[in-house]
C-alpha cells in the first residue's frame, strides 16, 4: 500500500457505501454556517457540488474562468446518462452497470468506487426530473433510454443530442437557487493560478480577475477541484478551446498526486481533421453507433477512387464494403467500447483504406437504419404497400428527431448531407480518465483539498464506457463529496474564519506575481499557439492511440526542449494587468508542457497495453491489448519533485474481490 | 482567399472604441470564422500588435460564449448556427466583413468584441429554477408521467444557451425571448407549475432592472436565434404573466 491509503471501507462490496455514511461524522447547522468552502470548476461535478454543499449550509465560493458557470464544457456532452434504473426491463441491475464499468475500463479502476457509482446512478435521475430536466419520453409518458458502447443492455438517459447541456443547466439552476440565498458566491472571468496550504492543508486559492488582471486572495476550509480533464494537452481535441489542467496541476505542484496521467480516452467517432488550420475537433456522439454502420472498402483500389474524388461512396456495392467492426467483433458489432473502436479504425487507415483527402477516416453510414426505421413507421401508420422512397422519406424522419442536431452540426462543419451520404469520422482526444490522486472519500493527499468528476482519477480505469461521464460528475457532486466532505470539515468546527493575510498567502501570491512576469517576458519569437500546436504533435504522434518505448522517450526530451525555448522564447502581448487572452493561454500551456512530460513518462512506465493505453509491444497476435495483471494492476500515482522527470511514482494496488479479471473480449 | 475586414477595437469599459481595417490573405473555405480570427491574431501577434479579443470556448454551438456581430447579423449570415459554426464558405474573395460586439445596454463591452452578459445571469437567478433539494431522496423519475408532446415542448426551450443573439437582433434589445424560455420549460412540466406564479413575476422584474427593452413583436429574435427558439414562449409568458398578476 505505501504511502496511498484508499480508505476503501470494510464489508460487504453493496454495503461499504451505506456504512460508511452511517459511521462518518456530520457537521451541526449551526456550524456549517461557519465554514467556507472554494469550488473550482463549474461544470456538472462543480456545480452540482457547490449547489448541495451551499444547501446544506457551507458558504460556498465557486470560481470559473467562463463568463457564467453554464458555460462549462459539459454542456457539450451529447450521447446521455448511464443509470440502472432497468425501466426497459432488459437485465440492467446494479451489480451489471458495476461491472460493465470495470470491465470496461480494463480492470484498473478500484471496485467500491464503481460499485458506489452504480449504486448513486438511480438517484440522479430522480433528481434531474425533480429538477425540471427534460429528458427523452416514450409516448407513454415515461422515460427513454438507449444504448451505448460496450453494455448490452438499454440504460442511457438523454435529451435528444444535448444531455450534457439538460443536466448542467439543472446544476446551474440548482446553484442559482443557492446564490439567490446568498449561499454561493459565484465568481465567474476568474481563473485558480495557485493553491494554499497553511499547516499541510488546503486553506485556499490565488485567482486571476481575468476582467482586471488583479491578483485575488481567496480562502477556505477546503477546496474543491472540479476543473475537469486535460485533452488539450493534445492541441486538437473535442475539449473546448479554454479547458486546463492549471488548477490540478497547481494543486499537484502543492503535493496532490497525479494518477494515471496517460490513460486517455481516444474517441472514435469526431469529424476529421480537414487542414492546418484546425482549432479543434467536433464529436458526433457515440449514440450513433446505435444506428450507423462503420466501414471501409474491401479493396485498396476502391479506397484510392474515394480519395481522389473519382469514386461516391453510394455507388459502392454492399459486398465491396468491409463492415469491419461487425466482421472482427460479432458480438458487440459496432457498439464495442471506444477505445477498441478506435484501435480498429487506425488500423484500417493505417492499411490504406481510409476515405478523405488525408486518409484518416472512416463511414460512419445510416442507410440501412433509415430504410429499416421507415419500414417500421409505414408499418405503424398502416401504409402496408409502402415503396422505397416513402420509406426512406419516413427514415429520415426518425433519424432527424433521434439525432437531428448532430446531423446539422455534421453538415455545417462538412458541407455534405449525411442523410443521403455516409459521415465521414476519425478518432479524436476526448476525455482523460487519469487525474488528481482521490481516496474513497475524494480527497486528494492535500488534505481538505477534494477532486471530483473528470479532474480526479477515480471510476474509470483505463478507459471510460460512453455516457458515463456524466454519471460520475454529477454523482460526485451531488450524492458523494457533501457527504464525505463533512466528514474532514467536522474537525474544523473550532478553527474559525481562515485569513489570507498570512505569510502562506503572501508567498503563494509572490509566486504566481512572480510567474505572471515571467510569462510577460519572454524574449517574444513565437506565439502561445506555435508551442501549443507543437506540443499537440508530439503528443499524437508519439503518445497517441498506439505507444511505444523508443517514440515515447524521444517525447520526454522533445518536450523538456520545447519547455525551455517556451520560457525563454514565448511571445505574450499586452499587460498582465488587464484583460489578456494570450496571457490566459500561456499559463495553460506552460503546465502542459510539464503534464506532457509526465504523461509519456507514465505511459513509459506502463510496459502492458490497457484500455486507451496501447503499447506497441505489448498486443495478442490478432492486435488486441495484452494486459499484465502481475505487474500493473495498480493505479500509478505521482508525486511531484520538481521537473517532471523526478517524478516519483508510487503505486496503490487494485484488489479486485467481486471481479474475476478476465481478458477483456468484445467478440 | 482575401478579405477586407472591419472590426471593432476598444481597450475596456472606460474606453471609447473604434473600427479598424485589417485586410486578411490566404483564408480558406473550410476554415471556420473565429478560426479565420485566429489566423488574423497570429499575424497581429507576429508583428507585435495585441491581438482582437472576442469571446468563444466550444466551437461546437452549444456552450454560448461566442457572441459576434457580423455584417449586422447576430452569429453572421447562415440561420440556426452560432458564430463558432459559421464556415468561411460562406463568403466570397473580396469580401469586406464587419465585425462587432452584442450591442446592448444591458450588456456592457468588456473588451473588443467582448461583453459582459452577466445580467442574463442574474435573470435565472431571480427564480430559473425549481425549489427542491439536492441531496433529498425525490420520488423515482417515473413516478410522474409526463405527456411526450409537453416533454418535447419544455426540451425545445430548455435548448437555448444563453448567448444574447435575441437581445443583439432586437431593435429594443430586449430579453423577452431568453427570459420566456427559462418561463416556458418550467411552466409546461408539472414540476415546475408550483413556483410557476412567483417564477415569471420575478424573472420579469429582474429583467427590467437589467436595462432591456420592451417587445414589440417584431420576431427578429426568432430569426436570428441560433437554436430557433420560437416566439411562442413569448406568447406564453405574457399569458403565465397576465394571470400571475391577476392572481396577485
Amino acid at each position: 500500500m505505501g504511502i496511498l491509503d484508499s480508505k476503501v471501507p470494510a464489508g460487504p462490496l453493496a454495503d461499504k457505501w451505506t456504512n460508511h455514511k452511517n459511521h462518518i461524522e456530520l457537521v451541526n447547522p449551526a456550524n456549517k454556517r461557519n465554514i467556507d468552502i472554494i469550488v473550482v470548476g463549474t461544470g456538472l461535478a462543480g456545480g452540482s457540488a457547490a449547489a448541495t454543499l451551499a444547501e446544506l449550509g457551507y458558504n460556498v465560493k465557486t470560481f470559473c474562468y467562463q463568463d457564467s458557470p453554464r458555460r462549462a464544457h459539459s454542456i457539450a456532452a451529447q450521447g446521455g446518462v448511464n443509470a440502472a434504473k432497468n425501466y426497459q426491463g432488459d437485465g440492467d441491475s446494479v451489480y451489471r452497470l458495476f461491472y460493465d464499468t470495470v470491465k470496461g475500463g480494463d480492470y484498473r479502476s478500484r471496485e467500491a468506487n464503481v460499485y458506489r457509482l452504480a449504486q448513486v446512478s438511480t438517484n440522479i435521475i430522480d433528481q434531474c426530473v425533480a429538477q425540471g430536466v427534460p429528458f427523452a419520453r416514450e409516448y407513454g409518458g415515461l422515460l427513454d433510454n438507449r444504448s451505448f458502447g460496450g453494455v448490452l443492455v438499454s440504460r442511457t438517459f438523454y435529451a435528444k443530442g444535448q444531455t450534457g447541456q439538460q443536466l448542467l443547466l439543472g446544476a446551474y439552476a440548482a446553484m442559482n437557487r443557492q446564490i439567490q440565498r446568498g449561499k454561493i458566491k459565484s465568481y465567474t472571468r476568474h481563473e485558480m493560478l495557485d493553491m494554499v496550504l497553511v499547516d499541510g492543508k488546503a486553506r485556499g486559492i490565488i485567482a486571476r480577475d481575468l476582467v482586471t488582471g488583479e491578483i485575488e486572495r481567496h480562502s477556505a476550509h477546503a477546496v474543491v477541484l472540479a476543473t475537469g480533464g486535460y485533452g488539450n494537452l493534445f492541441f486538437l481535441s473535442t475539449y473546448c478551446m479554454g479547458a486546463n489542467v492549471m488548477a490540478a496541476w497547481r494543486a499537484h505542484r502543492r503535493g496532490a498526486f497525479f494518477a494515471n496521467p496517460c490513460f486517455t480516452q481516444i474517441h472514435p467517432t469526431c469529424i476529421p481533421v480537414s487542414g492546418d488550420h484546425q482549432s479543434k475537433l467536433t464529436l458526433m456522439s457515440e449514440s450513433l453507433r446505435n444506428d450507423g454502420r462503420i466501414w471501409v472498402p474491401k479493396r485498396l483500389d476502391d479506397a484510392k477512387a474515394i480519395r481522389e474524388g473519382k469514386l461516391k461512396p453510394i455507388q459502392l456495392k454492399e459486398e465491396d464494403r468491409d463492415y469491419y467492426l461487425e466482421r472482427r467483433y460479432p458480438a458487440f458489432g459496432n457498439l464495442v467500447p471506444r477505445d477498441v473502436a478506435s484501435r480498429a479504425a487506425k488500423e484500417r487507415c493505417d492499411a490504406g483504406f481510409g476515405v478523405n483527402k488525408t486518409g484518416e477516416a472512416v463511414y460512419l453510414d445510416f442507410a440501412a437504419a433509415i430504410y429499416r426505421y421507415g419500414k417500421e413507421e409505414a408499418l405503424t401508420h398502416g401504409m402496408k404497400g409502402a415503396d422505397d422512397k416513402e420509406i426512406i422519406k419516413l427514415g429520415k424522419q426518425v433519424i432527424e428527431n433521434k439525432y437531428g442536431n448532430l446531423f446539422q452540426m455534421y453538415e455545417k462543419i462538412v458541407d455534405e448531407n449525411p442523410y443521403e451520404t455516409p459521415m465521414m469520422i476519425y478518432p479524436a482526444v476526448h476525455y482523460t480518465m487519469g487525474g488528481l490522486w482521490v481516496d474513497y472519500n475524494l480527497q486528494t493527499t492535500i488534505p481538505g483539498c477534494y477532486a471530483a468528476g473528470e479532474a480526479n482519477f477515480s471510476d474509470h480505469g483505463a478507459n471510460r464506457l460512453g455516457a458515463s461521464a456524466l454519471m460520475q460528475g454529477l454523482a460526485d457532486g451531488y450524492f458523494v463529496l457533501p457527504y464525505t466532505i463533512g466528514d474532514y470539515l467536522s474537525q474544523d468546527i473550532r478553527t474559525g474564519a481562515i485569513s489570507t493575510d498570512s505569510p502562506e498567502f503572501d508567498a503563494a501570491e509572490a509566486d504566481t506575481r512572480a510567474r505572471l512576469e515571467k510569462l510577460m517576458s519572454g524574449k517574444g519569437l513565437h506565439s502561445v499557439d506555435y508551442y501549443h500546436k507543437k506540443l499537440g504533435k508530439i503528443m499524437w504522434n508519439k503518445c497517441g492511440m498506439s505507444r511505444n518505448a523508443k517514440e515515447l522517450q524521444e517525447a520526454i526530451d522533445e518536450i523538456a526542449e520545447l519547455r525551455a525555448d517556451f520560457w525563454e522564447n514565448v511571445r505574450v502581448p499586452g499587460t498582465a494587468v488587464s484583460k489578456n487572452q494570450e496571457l490566459e493561454k500561456a499559463g495553460r500551456v506552460a503546465d502542459f508542457l510539464e503534464l506532457g512530460e509526465l504523461f509519456a513518462k507514465d505511459a513509459l512506465t506502463r510496459n502492458e497495453s490497457c484500455g486507451g493505453h496501447f503499447r506497441d509491444e505489448y498486443q495478442t497476435p490478432e492486435g488486441e491489448a495484452l494486459r499484465d495483471d502481475e505487474n500493473f494492476k495498480f493505479v500509478s500515482a505521482w508525486e511531484y519533485k520538481g521537473e517532471p522527470k523526478e517524478a516519483v511514482l508510487h503505486k496503490e494496488n487494485l484488489v479486485y474481490e467481486n471481479i474475476e479479471l478476465k481478458t477483456r473480449s468484445y467478440k | 482567399m482575401k478579405l477586407h475586414l472591419k472590426i471593432w477595437r476598444q481597450k475596456d469599459a472606460n474606453s471609447k472604441g473604434q473600427m479598424v481595417d485589417y485586410p486578411l490573405n490566404g483564408i480558406e473555405k473550410d476554415m471556420s470564422f473565429l478560426e479565420m480570427l485566429d489566423v488574423l491574431n497570429e499575424q497581429l501577434i507576429n508583428n507585435g500588435e495585441e491581438p482582437i479579443e472576442f469571446d468563444h470556448d466550444c466551437r461546437e454551438g452549444i456552450c454560448g460564449t461566442c457572441s459576434l456581430m457580423i455584417n449586422g447579423r447576430a452569429h453572421g449570415p447562415d440561420t440556426r448556427i452560432t458564430a463558432c459554426q459559421l464556415h468561411m464558405r460562406s463568403f466570397s474573395d473580396g469580401d469586406t466583413i464587419v465585425i462587432e460586439p452584442w450591442r446592448a445596454k444591458a450588456f456592457p463591452v468588456i473588451k473588443d468584441l467582448i461583453v459582459d452578459r452577466s445580467a442574463f445571469d442574474r435573470i435565472q437567478q431571480a427564480g430559473g429554477y425549481i425549489s427542491v433539494n439536492t441531496s433529498g431522496n425525490p420520488v423515482d423519475a417515473n413516478a410522474i408521467p409526463i405527456e411526450k408532446d409537453m416533454a418535447d415542448k419544455a426540451f425545445n426551450a430548455a435548448t437555448c444557451i444563453g448567448c444574447g443573439a435575441c437581445v443583439a437582433a432586437c431593435k429594443n434589445a430586449s430579453a423577452m425571448l431568453f427570459t420566456s424560455a427559462k418561463v416556458s420549460q418550467f411552466a409546461l412540466l408539472p414540476q415546475g407549475r408550483v413556483e410557476a406564479t412567483e417564477r415569471v413575476q420575478s424573472m420579469v422584474r429582474q429583467m427590467d432592472i437589467e436595462g432591456f427593452g420592451n417587445c414589440t413583436n417584431t420576431g427578429a429574435c426568432e430569426v436570428e436565434c441560433p437554436k430557433g427558439i420560437s416566439l411562442e414562449n413569448i406568447a406564453r409568458m405574457n399569458r403565465e404573466y397576465l394571470s400571475a398578476t391577476v392572481q396577485g
